[in-house]
């Protein structure tokens, strides 16, 4: 069934998409485009009759109608081996660090989904030291999760904050449209923790072609898939998930597809889920954990890459003024694992944890209705007062990125806080709850 | 002779196939890969050329290769065996097609093969089956012959699992032979039935409907005028949903859709619950999937699993099936309501259906209506939500679909087409809020802008006063923030905290907490006549910091009634409290 024959002729080229006649192709196979402007790697993405639409990988500037297109007869593949950590490569798998390339066991990517009776409850907690995450919001092994900022936040800091505090066997960082500067410094944060030899980059900068950044989540996920399916926990990190929308947009604008929203196609929804719903814990294997970055073009979370990702993921972190805020974010596997019972191989937390979560963000939420009167220029009732105290309280104390402290150090926090601003009758927790922990003096 | 065809384009999951013979819309058909065959399904016919969604990706075709049309539309199989599956949307069973997979290699059983289809309702195994009908006996479609014993179906607690008439036989039968009872496998043959005109039919115990077509075997169709009981109080009390209605609940995203459909799955008063999970999240099913095996249904004391089915086509999974899980989901409903059975079909989410049709719709070319959604969006949700209802069946007794579908709009704006066409035609909107789930105010139902057509289980004009403090309370809420609470009458003010007590103690209700998760009706009338009485006595408190306090007491109160067992000594003794404490703050 191979068809290695070679074409020269192309009969349309427009962004980077290339239309010509051939035979015996199979879609989605894989052929390679000889030009002037180099050699790339190019996909069939549509056969009419004898027509054959290829995208290519490179971008088809430069491309001439005589270029050389050889038909490779497969998909796409990436190599896999223990070769991989500590490298880094190009979202086609091309090294990127100067140190030579991998060929060994090439594994097709964009592989069919998990069959959902495979997969494992999540339960497993991993804890950040962060108590806007562990106590407000835990994250559990095989979320995945995505970091909702507007671009300048430190999120890629938080990204590689929480990589190194979790302890997965791999990490796999796959970067879309990042800055050289911000790739350098992933790599440095790595290397000074030791963390480098147990972590694979696929990186697309801004610098490179459109699609290879279309590639990234598909390459690195598959390798993540293949590392955790030898049973490691894997940790991939895919930064930023709206490059990667924007690069779909701009090829499905050059396809002339429908676009239904803001010029993204009718698909995002299906095409940024089929990516993050990789993430999964095998019954019987290892995992995969996705922590993404979602930049809110605008700030504006209605927007459709944030809105979308939102409907897909298992909860958000908004990251704002340097701050994870209580409001809109959210760990919807968190339950899985703050129950706090003691009986539970996998409990992490004590039995108070729900109970401390829920009545501080509820009594943070007035807070802010406070302030908001305070700054209308109101008068203070006593209430008022003791949410003004807590509130400040909860910032500096909670919220504050700079806290690093262990989940049960921050229950205690928690309380500590209540019992410094209320009585015990006031924060709306059950009566055996204050009676167990609310501070003695 | 079938026909076959031959592949002209491929386009994502769309092919366009230039045939010999003839076709149908909506026809399934194989296109041929090696060794495998994918299934597709006939969606537009032009001339000698037509295109199908393949209900698998599309790799690897090549033009030119074979495509075998079957003959058939896209039908569901149906009979004993299907309660306590987990079916992807064109009901191949999940935990078999792992099996079968991991027969291949120890990792290709983790995940979904391409071209593997396995039948939905088991093939070995055998079924007690007890006849009832006579030989000699006329019989129609959708009447019974006999039953077998299924899971809770045991004809003990609950009926036996009846073997009908082939929904598809028209006109009236005389049967002409009928197994006795003993143990047969779905596809035997257990009776022959004679047409009017001397014809035999065999019948077996499994029968196939096509799921786009409504099953119609009924004498009428009756007003859904009975609550179905979903134990969440802010549903029961101010948005019931009734035994064979429709209801909705948009929502944005994280506000609590899955959530509110899972603890309907769980706790409602029905006889089956189908759960479309419908391009939605993988781990949300594993969830119910391992969950509900756990959990006692106190109606049978058996496991909740045995009144469940669940039609999963995750976000991952084909498209294309997931267009057609939503209704793979009623249709095995009404197999279920043609037993005489309540059932309730949670669809979740329907917006995730209506982008699959608007993915294809894109693929056709059709020309776009608002946000790129084809023009029969709306007739298309409008006839899915018609095939709920209650109906009379041919031997008396009634059955009911009920649907309740999430809804997951763009932006969370319910101004936008699915959740528009969507509240044109169900009788119930709860319509989550996002202010209400960020402040941690579950279930965010918004108590203000929902509404439903449907019946209470409390009196109506009880309800009506409640839901006037509650339009007042946020009323003067926004005049607060106006004007302050300086600037607030104690009588508002009051009106406002009352408001806010309702809420906080009997709208808001924990999933999680295994004690308000769930409220039966019986405990909701207790409740709601204590809520009550705080909402309408008028107290002799003449300050607004010890009218906070009062309140807040009463609220630490109620909450900790909540915990309590129904009718146990505590529950009882708080009770007496609460009232006391009402009355003594009283102005008399
Ligand atoms: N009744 C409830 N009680 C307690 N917590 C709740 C309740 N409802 C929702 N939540 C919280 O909100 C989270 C999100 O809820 P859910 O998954 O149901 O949202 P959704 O509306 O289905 O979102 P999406 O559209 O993205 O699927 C849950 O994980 C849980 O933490
Ligand atoms: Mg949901």
């Amino acid at each position: 069934m191979f068809n290695n024959k070679v074409y020269h002729k192309i009969d349309a080229l427009s962004g980077s998409i290339a239309t010509l006649r051939a035979e015996g192709v199979k879609y989605g196979e894989v052929a390679e485009v000889e030009s002037r402007a180099g050699t790339s790697l190019a996909q069939v993405i549509k056969l009419d009759g004898p027509n054959v639409t290829l995208q290519i990988f490179a971008g088809a500037r430069g491309v001439d109608t005589a270029a050389k297109v050889r038909f490779l007869g497969e998909t796409m593949k990436i190599p896999f081996s223990q070769d991989l950590l500590g490298r880094a490569f190009t979202g086609a798998g091309v090294p990127r660090d100067g140190g030579p390339a991998i060929t060994e066991n090439p594994s097709p990517i964009g592989q069919p989904s998990v069959n959902p009776a495979r997969r494992i409850m999540p339960h497993r907690m991993v804890k950040t030291n962060i108590p806007m995450i562990d106590l407000f919001n835990s994250l559990v092994v095989s979320q995945k999760l995505p970091i909702f900022a507007r671009a300048g936040e430190p999120y890629n800091e938080l990204l590689a904050r929480i990589a190194l505090q979790a302890d997965s066997d791999v990490i796999i960082i796959g970067g879309m449209g990042l800055k050289y500067d911000e790739y350098l410094k992933f790599r440095s944060t790595l290397d000074k923790s030791g963390a480098l030899a147990k972590t694979v980059m696929f990186v697309h900068t801004a610098a490179d072609p459109t699609v290879e950044c279309m590639l990234v989540p598909d390459v690195s996920l598959a390798v993540a898939e293949k590392f955790a399916l030898e049973g490691k926990d894997v940790l991939v990190l895919l930064t930023d998930m709206t490059s990667f929308a924007d690069a779909m947009k701009e090829i499905a604008i050059t396809m002339e597809q429908i676009p239904s929203n803001r010029g993204y196609p009718g698909d995002l929804y299906s095409q940024l889920a089929s990516r993050y719903e990789k993430a999964v814990d095998f019954d019987g294997a290892g995992s995969i954990t996705i922590l993404a970055v979602t930049t809110m073009p605008g700030d504006d979370v209605t927007h459709p890459v944030p809105d979308n990702t939102g409907y897909i993921t298992e909860g958000q972190f908004y990251l704002r003024n340097g701050r994870i805020e209580p409001f809109g974010s959210l760990s919807r596997l968190k339950q899985q694992v703050n129950k706090g019972n003691p009986n539970d191989p996998d409990n992490k937390t004590r039995k108070d944890h729900r109970t401390i979560m829920d009545a501080m963000i509820k009594l943070y939420a007035q807070y802010k209705e406070t302030i908001e009167k305070q700054s209308m220029g109101f008068r203070m009732s006593d209430w008022d007062q003791k949410l003004l105290k807590y509130g400040a309280l909860f910032e500096k104390e909670m919220m504050d990125l700079s806290v690093n402290i262990d989940l049960i150090d921050a229950l205690d926090l928690g309380w500590k806080i209540l019992a410094e601003c209320f009585d015990r009758g006031e924060v709306g927790i059950p009566s055996k709850m204050t009676d167990e922990f609310w501070p003695k003096n | 002779m079938t026909t076959t065809g031959k592949i002209v384009t491929v386009n994502g999951n769309m092919i366009t196939v230039a045939f010999d013979g003839a076709v149908a819309q909506n026809e399934v058909g194989y296109a041929v890969l090696g060794g495998k065959r994918l299934m597709a399904e006939i969606v537009r016919v032009r001339g000698r050329r037509c295109d199908m969604q393949v209900f698998e990706a599309t790799t690897d075709l090549m033009v030119d290769d074979t495509v075998e049309f079957t003959g058939e539309l896209l039908a569901a199989e149906l009979g004993p065996g299907m309660l306590a599956q987990v079916y992807d949307g064109l009901q191949n069973p999940l935990a078999e097609l792992a099996k079968e997979a991991a027969k291949i290699s120890k990792d290709a059983g983790y995940f979904l093969q391409r071209g593997m289809y396995l039948p939905g309702l088991p093939r070995d195994r055998k079924w007690d089956f007890h006849p009832t009908a006579k030989v000699g006996e006329r019989v129609s479609a959708g009447e019974a012959v006999g039953w077998v014993s299924e899971g809770i179906f045991d004809n003990k607690t609950m009926p036996g699992h009846k073997i009908m008439v082939p929904f598809a036989l028209k006109g009236v039968y005389t049967i002409k032979s009928l197994a006795p009872a003993g143990d047969y496998t779905v596809t035997e043959d257990i009776a022959t039935l004679t047409d009017a005109n001397g014809n035999d039919v065999k019948m077996q115990m499994m029968q196939r409907w096509p799921v786009k077509v409504p099953i119609k075997c009924f004498t009428e169709r009756l007003e859904p005028t009975e609550t179905l009981e979903t134990t969440v109080r802010t549903i029961d009390t101010f948005f019931p949903v009734a035994v064979g209605g429709t209801y909705c609940i948009p929502g944005p995203f994280g506000a609590g859709k899955t959530v509110l459909s899972q603890t309907t799955a769980r706790y409602s008063k029905v006889d089956i619950v189908i759960s479309a999970a419908c391009g939605e999240r993988a781990g949300e099913v594993v969830e119910t999937l391992k969950e509900f095996p756990e959990i006692t249904d106190p109606k049978t004391g058996q496991s909740l699993m045995k009144r469940t089915i669940i039609i999963c086509n995750t976000s991952s999974m084909p498209v294309a099936s997931r267009e057609a899980s939503v209704y793979t989901a009623v249709t095995l409903a009404e197999y279920f309501r043609q037993q005489g059975l309540n059932v309730l079909v949670l669809a979740d989410s329907t917006s995730r259906w209506a982008q699959a049709m608007r993915e294809l719709s894109g693929r056709l070319e059709e020309i776009p209506g608002e946000e790129a959604f084809p023009a029969y969006l709306e007739s298309r949700i409008a006839a899915f939500y018609e095939r709920a209802g209650r109906v009379r069946l041919k031997d008396g007794s009634t059955g009911s679909v009920t649907i309740g579908g999430t809804v997951s709009p763009a932006g969370g704006n319910f101004d936008e087409p699915v959740t528009q066409a969507t509240l044109k035609v169900v009788g119930g909107f709860h319509g989550l809020s996002r202010a209400r789930s960020d402040a941690r105010r579950y279930p965010a139902i918004d108590p203000l802008d929902s509404w439903s057509h449907y019946n209470s289980v409390i009196e109506q004009a009880k309800v009506e006063k409640a839901r006037a403090i509650l339009r007042k309370g946020n009323e003067v809420g926004q005049m607060m923030k106006v004007v302050g609470e300086e600037g607030t009458s104690l009588a508002d003010f009051t009106t406002y905290l009352k408001a806010e007590f309702l809420d906080a103690v009997y709208l808001q209700q924990n999933a999680f907490s295994e004690s308000d998760a769930t409220t039966p009706v019986e405990r909701q009338k207790v409740m709601f006549d204590v809520v009550e009485k705080a909402l309408l006595t008028e107290y002799a408190i003449s300050e607004k910091p010890a009218m906070r306090k009062f309140f807040m007491d009463l609220q630490q109160t109620f909450i900790d009634w909540n915990d309590k067992k129904f009718r146990s000594d505590e529950f009882n003794a708080i009770q007496t409290t609460l009232v006391k404490k009402i009355e003594e703050a009283a102005h008399v």
